[in-house]
C-alpha cells in the first residue's frame, strides 16, 4: 500500500535506550497550494503517528502541513522487555498504515 | 487628485494584497497560548537543532531535545513547534513518557518562509520550557504547483 521504511535495532540491552527512525512515503499535501488548474490542491496530510512497545503507546505526534512530504520521524525508546514495536500512521482521506519490529532485550 | 491622497492611495493599494493568509508571530503566539495556557515558558533545558541557512525550505532537518532525566518523576510529557509565517503556526506536537528514556524528536519541516522557529516542551512537574531558532530560506516551500 505504501513504502515504510524504519530502522530500528534487532537486539538491545535491558535498560537501554534505542532510537527508532521511521519514515513512511507520502506527498503531505498542505492544502494551500494551486494545482495546474488554478483550483486549491485538497488538504492530504497524515495527521497522526503513533509507536506502542507491546501494546503500550510509548510515542505519539500529531503532524501538521508543515511536515516535510514523505514525512521522518525519529525517537527514543527504552528496551525493557522484548516485544513488538508497532507503528501506526492515520491521516486525511482515510490513510491508515503500520509497521512491526521485533526488537529482542538480553 | 492631489500628491498626498495619491501617495495615501498607493499606499492603501500596496498594503492591501498580502497574498495567501500566513501565520505571524502574533498567530504563533496565540497558537503556543493554546498549548500552554496561562503558563510562562523558561527559556533553557532545551535544543533546537536547526540549519540557520536553508537552501531548500520544502525539507529542513529539525531535531528537539531537552534534558532530562526521563524518570517516572521527573519526564518530558510533550514537546510542540511553532512558526512564524508559513500558513498555519502548528508544525508539531509530540507526547512522550517515561518509556523514551531520552527526551529527542527529529523530523523534517517545511518552511515558506524564512523565520524564527519555537519549541516548547512540558515537563511532569507542570513547568513549560522554550527554545528558539531563526532559519534563512533562500529558495521556499513551494506554495505553486512545480512544473
Amino acid at each position: 500500500m505504501s513504502n515504510i521504511l524504519v530502522n530500528a535495532p534487532k537486539t538491545a540491552k535491558r535498560g537501554d535506550v534505542v532510537e527508532i527512525k521511521a519514515l513512511i512515503m507520502h506527498p503531505m499535501e498542505t492544502g494551500f497550494r494551486p494545482g495546474p488548474n488554478g483550483r486549491i490542491i485538497p488538504r492530504n496530510i497524515i495527521e497522526r503517528f503513533t509507536a506502542t512497545w507491546n501494546g503500550a503507546e510509548i510515542f505519539a505526534m500529531d503532524m501538521s502541513p508543515a511536515i516535510a512530504a514523505n514525512p521522518f520521524v525519529s525517537f527514543f525508546a527504552q528496551a525493557n522487555e522484548s516485544g513488538t514495536v508497532v507503528l501506526r500512521w492515520t491521516g486525511d482521506e482515510g490513510f491508515a498504515a503500520e509497521h512491526r519490529v521485533d526488537i529482542t532485550v538480553a | 487628485m492631489d500628491r498626498r491622497l495619491f501617495l495615501a492611495g498607493t499606499a492603501a493599494i500596496v498594503v492591501l494584497p498580502l497574498g495567501p493568509a500566513a501565520a505571524t508571530p502574533d498567530a504563533m503566539a496565540e497558537a503556543i497560548k493554546k498549548v500552554i495556557g496561562e503558563a510562562t515558558p523558561i527559556e533553557g533545558r532545551m535544543k533546537l537543532d536547526v540549519p540557520p541557512l536553508v537552501e531548500n525550505g520544502s525539507t529542513v532537518p529539525l531535531t528537539v531535545s531537552v534534558e532530562s532525566p526521563m524518570t517516572e518523576a521527573d519526564h518530558v510529557k510533550a514537546i510542540h513547534v511553532f512558526n512564524e509565517k508559513n500558513p498555519q503556526p502548528n508544525v508539531f506536537s509530540a507526547r512522550l513518557g517515561p518509556r523514551n528514556g531520552k527526551a529527542m524528536v527529529g523530523t523534517r519541516i517545511k518552511l515558506g518562509d524564512s523565520q524564527r522557529i519555537v519549541a516548547i516542551a512540558e515537563t511532569s512537574d507542570g513547568k513549560f520550557w522554550s527554545v528558539g531558532a531563526d532559519v534563512i530560506v533562500t529558495l521556499a516551500a513551494c506554495l505553486e504547483e512545480s512544473p
